[in-house]
């Protein structure tokens, strides 16, 4: 079937233009608005989910390609899909409906404008992960923030503003500086299609400018320390479905940017910035699992964990071993699912309460043990228990660093021991516990809705865990031929490593 | 079978996880008892044919876990004879603390969730014994972690409780991070994880050096340590016993299944099974020997003084643990085992029995209000006694013939430091029959002190709650939470005793029946290469001096009689002793201040390190330089130019859009030329 791409990205649009045909802003109509939403973004799954049958995950090449004339000869509309992006391509289209759902009674406001935001990040999010052509790329990378903007500025909490504020000076800093080496490339390069660009030798010291440029748009995105400092206010300021997207799927695209342009384009430069990524890294996943240990703040806990959590992909993917590659990106996909399950669980309690924070809670067991099981599993893939999808992400990218560095396996292990500390003591306090403070008396635990956001998540990570086969098969393909065409295979790391003679 | 006897637990924890509130706590508890009940006959068939039979190891390949390089990761299960000795210890022992679990957990509004943990423990710990790769065998050692974590903090009202699972779990977390490491060196050296790949290699391999952390290591070496890093964390053993104690908060039965009989010995298994690996590694050996020793040595003095009936078995255990290791480090793997598979028999029916006398108690611990329970309970009394002898060796009972053979196995090693390792076993041998006999002294002979208490329980029921040195609640069954009232003792129903009598029958008869085969003229054969067997130390032991061979009998009589006269002849010894002792008392009762020192080191700095790190760090110096500084320099600089801080966020990004337009723009212009 022809066109899957472009469907992908065209599906969410008419969802939106349909949305904006409702009349009305009564309740009926209000309705009519989220089950087109809810319909759109499980049609678009569904497309998706053709996209993964029909693609071959043995093939290291971009399949499903679709090119159309755009801007200019060298830049095309050009669209596909390789094992790096199609399980990214999923993991959109799959938390979208239940963002969606997450948001059914809790955004009160401008749901129209609220749901076409959504639709349209789909949109942009999925265009992120398809585009073959650097400009195309761009245009969706950066596009993606405005709706994200938005979410954030007029759904968001009390200090919303504050909060988009950052996350726009962020984020901008890093966009001017991609923009730069996008034209660039373009001027060595002479094309910015990016199947073109992969077998494009760059010179070296040219590939360090570029190298850096890219560094500074995918780190604030990843989010690396110390540009993290974003990411927990934008998401406690962020709607539960704002938070769950920009934890599942926006953080994504700084590794995805790693993996697509900064190591199979500007090899040499990887290798040469190598140690200044394992530092952050393990920056990273100490000092923010610390900082995690003293939240006070549902939201912010989880953000800080996931400034952990994406330490060890950084590092996964610079030890340039086929272990740290392949469990760098799985480890995404699994900290995809995972923290968007566990903002859906703050979600869950927020919308009950109106209040994210910690000391607020305690034994909610009692009244709520479905929900208890839930966010129990949640955490538990958190701190990478195997037998969860979190576990195999870090265990192979640890391993992978392991054989590259055993100096940074060695620190960055530590972030093991730690996010258990916090994972569990937040537990603790929002479940275990005598049930005391006679707010949370009244609780109900979750509903059918909430059931149905929950199960396939949960079902999911354990799955996930047991058989990571599925997603993490399609990554060997891309990361052989990675390893091989930039010359980077562990033999030339290994020399410049710690390994005695 | 053997996917039977690993899978039939898994399928009790979902039916009691998943369906508890549909089908009811008794079902659940039917299901899952019988569901182990077959585990446990089948494990016993397995070991007959296997350990027996002539059958080799066997593999049974469920289905591929993952593969990623040159990892590859299965799914499958490893049967030889070091397995099925597992599954017959963990299997007997789970469903005899099932059925137990019935009547002890009777009052328990959450017994579907009870019983789901303990299979879903069985579960994950059949998965590590099974295990043919590290992996696995990390999954089933994680597995029995949370299993644990959620047991200890079963009553979770309790705060103490919660903290004690907590700490349990983030303790073991840090063995785990060695075995983490451990695992991604094997990797590195052997290119596998599969147990057979690197046991064949090891011996080659052992010849290179490895660079870590900036030293040159021997590479085994350096591996095993790693990994026997994990085993200290488990079986919690010296630096990393401190949540051992702690994790008496559990349910009774929790403590005999996973803190005496099962997880924490999963460390042992663990040696044992890579013993082809130790074996190339002195000094990690000689490690694995000097810990055990400290750590039977040092468990058995705070066992001394504890006046908890659980927290004295507790560092029993833990000094048992110690044991074990003395006798994997002196290269007696085999005798290692051994005392693992009597220990699991008699430690479990010390617990157990003391579950017996706590529920006659009315859910009272403190030894120190026990007393005289003789005529109340004499079937539970004459168990503990059974479980004594047991543990403190005397002759013909289990724990004669595995404990006297490792502090053998300890004097004829040739390990560096097993002169040491002979001393500390000796004496605490000494102490272990001291502890032994205090607490069935304590509890079941002289005035009945729970009389005392229902005298005086109308004023003085403040004055039983926990004290300082031992924080525990009383008991999770709130009909008993308000002082004691009076007391009544009373013997446990039959479902708790006949386990008692079957472990009882164990304790007695595991020894004798088994000695053969596992160290004896049929242990070569027995074990059929599934751990290190050397016959030498077999026979070396068989040469020992007169006095060494007795030092074990000599020290059990010592402090056997040294009990008896602390606690029966002259009662009023112990607390005079105590007080003339202050320093020496305190430092055994606070348990060398373990808890103290790593609150001190670890727990504030990290605590005060985030602290300052989110504050000072995120807070001040990169918000401060970054974001917020530059958005006031520009408020400084920019005042009057407000109109373009509109504020607005459709401006900014308007904003941004012209500048993609611009640069679009720009790309025809270029294209165009």
């Amino acid at each position: 079937m022809p066109g899957v791409l472009s469907g992908l990205l065209i599906l969410p649009l008419i969802g939106s233009a349909l949305i904006l045909f409702v009349r009305g802003e009564d309740e009926a109509a209000l309705s009519n608005i989220r089950y087109i939403a809810l319909l759109t973004t499980l049609v678009t799954f569904l497309l998706s989910l053709i996209a993964w049958w029909q693609f071959d995950p043995a093939n290291s090449a971009f399949q499903l390609v679709e090119q159309a004339s755009w801007v200019s000869s060298s830049i095309t509309f050009k669209l596909g899909v390789d094992g790096y992006s199609l399980p990214f391509v999923i993991l959109t289209t799959f938390l979208m409906p239940f963002c969606i759902l997450a948001s059914w009674h809790s955004i009160e406001r401008r749901v129209r404008e609220y749901m076409v935001a959504f639709l349209i990040l789909e949109t942009l999010m999925i265009g992120v992960f398809v585009s073959l052509d650097l400009v195309l790329f761009y245009l969706f990378f950066e596009g993606g923030l405005v709706p994200m903007f938005l979410i954030i500025g007029i759904w968001g909490g009390e200090r919303r503003i504050y909060a988009s504020f950052k996350f726009f000076l962020y984020t901008f800093l890093g966009s001017v500086l991609l923009l730069v080496a996008v034209m660039a490339m373009y001027k060595s390069a002479g094309t910015t299609d990016i199947a073109a660009l992969l077998t494009h030798r760059f010179d070296p010291s040219l590939q360090k400018w570029l190298w850096l440029a890219f560094f500074a748009s995918f780190a604030v995105k990843m989010p690396m320390w110390p540009v993290h400092t974003w990411l927990p206010d934008a998401h406690v300021e962020a709607p539960t479905a704002g938070s769950v997207i920009l934890a599942g799927i926006l953080l994504k695209m700084g590794g995805y940017g790693f993996i697509r342009f900064s190591l199979p384009m500007f090899p040499d430069a990887s290798h040469y910035f190598a140690p200044l990524i394992y530092a952050l890294s393990i920056i990273a996943i100490i000092y923010t699992s610390l900082v995690a240990l003293m939240q006070e703040d549902m939201k912010k806990l989880i953000a800080y964990s996931s400034v952990a959590h994406m330490g060890f992909v950084t590092m996964g993917l610079f030890s340039m071993t086929a272990q740290g590659i392949e469990g760098a990106m799985f480890q995404m996909v699994s900290h995809g699912l995972v923290s968007g399950a566990l903002f859906l669980c703050v979600g869950v309690v927020y919308d009950r309460t109106h209040t994210r924070q910690i000391a607020a809670y305690g034994g909610l067991v009692h009244r709520m043990p479905l929900y208890a099981a839930a966010f129990m599993i949640f955490t538990l893939a958190n701190i990478g228990l195997p037998g969860t999808s979190g576990f195999i992400g870090e265990f192979l990218s640890l391993l992978g660093t392991f054989r590259a560095n055993s100096w940074v396996a060695f620190f960055a292990t530590f972030g093991v021991i730690l996010s258990a500390a916090y994972a569990l003591w937040l537990y603790r306090k929002i479940i275990f516990g005598k049930l005391v403070k006679p707010e949370l008396m009244g609780m109900l635990d979750l509903s059918a809705r909430e059931i149905w956001i929950m199960a396939p998540l949960a079902a999911l990570v354990i799955f996930y865990g047991v058989r990571p086969g599925v997603v993490l098969d399609a990554f060997s393909a891309p990361t052989e031929a990675l390893l091989k065409t930039t010359g980077l295979a562990l033999g030339a790391v290994k020399s410049a490593a710690l390994m005695a003679p | 079978m053997y996917s039977a006897i690993v899978f039939l637990p898994l399928l009790g924890f979902l039916i009691a996880g998943g369906l508890g509130r549909v089908i009811g706590a008794r079902s659940c508890e039917i299901v899952t008892t019988a569901f182990l009940m077959l585990g446990m006959v089948l494990s016993w068939i397995a070991f007959f044919q296997v350990g027996y039979g002539h059958q080799g190891a066997e593999l049974v390949d469920l289905a591929p876990w993952f593969i990623s390089g040159g990892l590859r990761v299965e799914w499958a299960l490893r049967i030889d004879t070091l397995t099925v000795v597992m599954l017959v210890v963990v299997n007997t022992v789970s469903a005899l603390v099932h059925l137990y679990s019935i009547g002890y957990m009777a009052d328990d509004p959450s017994r579907p969730r009870f019983f789901a943990y303990l299979s879903l423990f069985t579960f994950a710990m059949l998965m590590l014994v099974t295990a043919d790769n590290l992996v696995q065998m990390f999954f089933g050692w994680e597995g029995v972690g949370l299993a644990s974590y959620l047991l200890i903090g079963f009553w979770y009202d309790r705060p103490s409780a919660n903290a004690a699972a907590i700490k349990a779990f983030i303790v073991n977390r840090i063995g785990d991070f060695g075995f983490a490491l451990g695992i991604f060196l094997v990797f590195t050296l052997f290119s596998s994880i599969a147990f057979n790949d690197i046991f064949a290699r090891a011996p080659e391999i052992a010849k290179g050096s490895f660079h870590f952390l900036g030293f040159d290591w021997p590479p085994l070496t350096l591996a095993c340590l790693l990994l026997f890093m994990g085993a200290m964390g488990k079986s919690a053993q010296f630096l990393l016993h401190t949540w051992l104690p702690d994790a008496m908060e559990g349910p009774t039965p929790v403590s005999a299944l996973i803190h005496a009989a099962t997880m924490v010995t999963a460390g042992v298994f663990m040696v044992a099974r890579l013993s082809p690996l130790f074996e190339q590694a002195p000094f990690a050996q000689t490690a694995v020997l000097v810990i055990g020793a400290i750590t039977a040595f040092f468990a058995a003095t705070i066992g001394l003084v504890q006046n908890d009936i659980k927290r004295v078995i507790a560092y029993s255990t833990c000094s048992q643990l110690g044991y074990m290791f003395v006798g994997l480090g002196a290269g007696a793997y085999s005798i290692g085992i051994f005392h693992l598979f009597t220990h699991a028999f008699f430690k479990a029916l010390l617990f157990l029995g003391a579950g017996s006398v706590i529920v006659a108690m009315h859910h009272e611990q403190d030894m120190r209000k026990m007393g005289g329970l003789w005529k109340s309970i004499p079937f539970t009394g004459a168990m503990m006694v059974v479980g004594t002898l047991a543990l403190t060796g005397f002759p013909f009972t289990a724990g004669f013939y595995s404990k006297d053979a490792i502090i053998q196995a300890a004097y004829v090693s040739d390990r560096e430091g097993h002169v040491f390792a002979f001393l500390c076993t000796a004496i605490a041998a000494l102490m272990t029959a001291f502890y032994s006999w205090r607490l069935v002294f304590m509890t079941f002979s002289g005035p009945p002190h729970w009389a005392e208490a229902e005298a005086h329980a109308q004023d003085i029921s403040d004055a039983h709650k926990p004290q300082a040195g031992t924080a525990f609640a009383p008991a999770a069954d709130t009909s008993h939470e308000h002082g004691h009232g009076p007391v009544h003792p009373h013997e446990s129903p039959l479902v708790m005793l006949v386990p008692l009598a079957v472990l009882a029958l164990g304790a007695l008869a595991a020894g004798f029946l088994f000695k053969g085969v596992f160290f004896g003229d049929a242990a070569e054969h027995f074990w059929n290469g599934s751990l290190v067997f050397k016959d030498e130390i077999v026979k070396r032991i068989e040469e020992v001096p007169f006095l060494v061979e007795h030092t074990a009998l000599l020290m059990m009589i010592l402090g056997s009689a040294l009990a008896y006269w602390f606690y029966i002849v002259n009662p009023s010894l112990p607390g005079r002793l105590a007080a003339a002792n202050p320093i020496l008392y305190r430092f055994l009762l606070n348990k060398w201040y373990f808890d103290e020192i790593y609150d001190f080191l670890f727990v504030r700095p990290a605590k005060a390190i985030g602290r300052f790190l989110w504050k000072e760090g995120d807070g001040r110096l990169i918000d401060g330089f970054g974001p917020d500084g530059v958005s006031a320099r520009v408020i400084d600089v920019a005042r009057g130019a407000v109109r373009l801080q509109s504020g607005y966020l459709y401006h900014y990004a308007f904003a941004m859009l012209i500048g993609v337009a611009g640069f679009i723009t720009y790309f025809i212009v270029m294209g165009a030329r």
